[in-house]
């Protein structure tokens, strides 16, 4: 990695007169390479509708389906034109917000009741960010707290026991911790719904009474990995020549970690906590299913069991963009509190 | 030790520690060495293994049996009860046993055939077809796989042969990342240098000359992603659009009886039967990283305490 950022500082930086920060440069850089990412990934995510059988219009429409129907069908997804075509087509009118048109709801005889694909994701979306941005509220400053403390007193009682807790979370499947918790907190003492049903008009503290266990849910699988990559982060770094010689000349353990461990330690937990928020985006697929939350993630498997095409391509896409970006986030993060970077000989 | 001192010989004793000891030996000296919880996950894998091998002739009834009381409490004849359809829970977490483990094991297999091939291929032949092959995977990496699986499923279908060749392509990614960066450090060995020059092919240094050197993590990533599948599968299967009816397993054992949990109030018993297929994939997994973590230990001496 330093060997690609010093070949970045030279090719972006250092251009004859004109140079840039080091950090601009390589910011730059990073982002050029999520914006090529983001090319490819919809580039395939397109070209899912090629590998369709030919006859999918006649399931999408019933047998019943005449001739003109199908020319018609095949016209409206632009199926009489070349790929690349059709791809800058789509990829245009999903930037600006038109996600294309259902597959289903369309009948044999030509009528279209189909709905508009973005009308469909619109307000899910809206409750599956609500749904993740509730599961970081709780998850990433519980998790960093048990991370770091964990690593401070390493070896102690409180230290293996969160190991051995967050071990057998992880190896659970997300929807066993569901049921336990449904089993627990809904079924045997009944605290919380076991349904997470809202809906656009449900008031703020009910819903976040109703998306409880699916948050607690998600919250606890995710801060399971958190907490063990923040320790072994923080344990990485303080097993550093700097942070002994830090210690050795008597500073305060208070000092040697907010003054010395800390900056350094920026860049990894940065990268954790994306890392996990990416994890996030697949968790929320299976926890929705599980609590019938009216989110994307349900939608989309929903449209997977129907075969929608149009949709699961627009939910891929949004699942896919929301994690590249994250992980773009991170490493952005992590390039601009890079203490070398930030200042440069 | 009635023999007078002078008698004694260390001939006896140095023999004893000349002999080689056999494969068999060393292994044995090795588990019995091995920590509570390594041996726990044997026993664990070997019991589900058993299980799966011997279904048939354990189960009571057939996996899709179908008797006429749906929901059946707990009972001599029907040990952990009937589904939503009348078909015995007990007999079909012992079939899914060997359905889900056969399928997870069979897609790791294909995974690291193909990521482990193209891994060592990309580190042997480097140039162009390492960088082809390494911003391929970049890509596909790009996309949370079980998102990038329910797209795939919904083009081609949900049969276990897609299944198991979707999510194989999409973990052989993960592989190929291992494969090579491992590979990477054993292919500037002068003996490899020394094969190719004598005029080996790509196979045979790919075979005789790198492989044996990379067993000891690509053991323990086998292990991981044996995991790793095992619980996407699961998961797809509990979605519902993965391993389909009326194949008995364990995932969609879990989505068919959930409602049971409703009950937990009035019969305890009834609440728990969805949980225990669920139960069932934890413990295997957890078996697998008990002993991956002491075989990683064993082979490299790798621990996080520094």
């Amino acid at each position: 990695m330093p060997r690609l950022l010093a070949k970045g500082r030279n090719r972006l930086g250092d251009i004859g007169e004109f140079s840039l920060h080091p950090i601009l440069s390589t910011v730059l850089q990073r982002l050029g390479l999520g914006v090529l990412t983001l090319f490819f990934v919809s580039v395939i995510i397109f070209s899912a509708i090629e590998f369709l059988p030919g006859d999918f219009t006649q399931a999408v429409l019933g047998q019943a389906a005449t001739e003109d129907t199908v020319a018609a069908f095949r016209r409206e997804l632009g199926l009489d034109q070349p790929a690349y075509i059709r791809y800058f087509d789509w990829i245009g009118s999903v930037a600006t917000g038109d996600l294309g048109q259902s597959f289903s709801g369309r009948a044999a005889s030509g009528v279209d009741r189909s709905r508009s694909v973005a009308e469909l994701i619109a307000p899910r979306l809206a409750n599956t960010l609500f749904l993740a941005a509730m599961t970081a509220v709780i998850a990433v400053p519980l998790a960093l707290a048990l991370g770091i403390t964990a690593a401070l007193w390493r070896g102690s009682i409180y230290d293996r026991t969160v190991n051995a807790v967050t071990l057998s979370t992880i190896s659970m499947p997300e929807f066993l911790v569901a049921y336990l918790l449904i089993l627990f907190l809904a079924s045997l003492n009944p605290i919380f719904p076991s349904l997470a049903n809202i809906s656009a008009d449900t008031p703020f503290w009910e819903r976040v009474y109703r998306c409880a266990l699916p948050a607690l849910t998600l919250t606890l699988v995710i801060v399971a990995h958190m907490m063990r990559m923040t320790r072994a982060a923080i344990i990485n770094l303080l097993a550093s020549p700097y942070i002994e010689m830090a210690r050795l000349k008597g500073l305060s353990p208070r000092t040697v970690i907010l003054r010395h461990a800390l900056p350094n330690a920026w860049a990894p937990i940065a990268n954790v906590v994306a890392f996990n928020l990416a994890y996030l985006v697949v968790g929320v697929v299976v926890v929705e299913v599980v609590f019938v939350y009216p989110g994307v993630g349900q939608l989309m498997v929903d449209s997977v069991t129907s075969r929608d095409i149009p949709v699961v391509q627009a939910c891929a896409l949004i699942f896919a963009a929301t994690y590249i970006l994250l992980n773009l986030i991170a490493d952005i993060i992590s390039i601009a509190t890079n203490p070398r970077l930030l200042h440069p000989r | 030790m009635s023999d007078a001192p002078d008698t004694y010989s260390a001939k006896d004793e140095v023999g004893q520690v000349l002999t080689r000891r056999s494969r068999r030996e060393r292994a044995w000296i090795e588990l019995k060495k091995a920590p509570l919880t390594a041996w726990f996950g044997m026993i664990v894998i070997a019991v589900y293994v058993l299980v799966a091998v011997f279904a048939p002739l354990i189960a009571p009834y057939g996996e899709a049996e179908v008797f006429p009381q749906p929901y059946a409490p707990w009972s001599g004849e029907f040990l952990l009860g009937t589904d939503q359809i009348g078909r015995d829970i007990f007999s079909r977490l012992i079939y899914g046993a060997r359905n889900t483990i056969g399928i997870a094991i069979m897609t790791t297999f294909l995974a690291f055939l193909v990521g482990g091939g193209l891994g060592l291929a990309a580190a042997i032949s480097r140039g162009w077809v390492d960088q082809i092959i390494s911003r391929a995977v970049d890509v596909l990496m790009a996309i949370p796989s079980l998102i990038f699986a329910l797209m795939l499923l919904s083009i081609f279908g949900s049969s276990v042969w897609s299944l198991v060749v979707i999510i194989a392509l999409l973990d052989s990614t993960r592989v190929f990342r291992l494969t090579r960066a491992v590979a990477m450090n054993v292919v500037v060995m002068e003996y490899v240098e020394a094969a190719r020059l004598r005029g080996e092919g790509l196979g045979w240094i790919m075979r005789r000359e790198i492989l044996p050197n990379i067993m000891p993590p690509l053991v323990a990533e086998f292990g991981l992603r044996f995991c790793f599948v095992f619980l996407t599968i699961a998961a797809l299967s509990f979605l519902g659009v993965g391993i389909q009816p009326p194949t008995a397993d364990w995932g969609s054992m879990v989505r068919e009886n959930a409602s049971l949990i409703q009950f937990a109030q009035y019969d305890l018993k009834a609440g728990i039967t969805p949980l225990l297929p669920a139960g069932a994939i934890a413990l295997l997994t957890v078996a697998v990283n008990f002993v991956v973590d002491w075989f990683l230990i064993k082979t490299s001496g790798l621990r996080d305490e520094h």
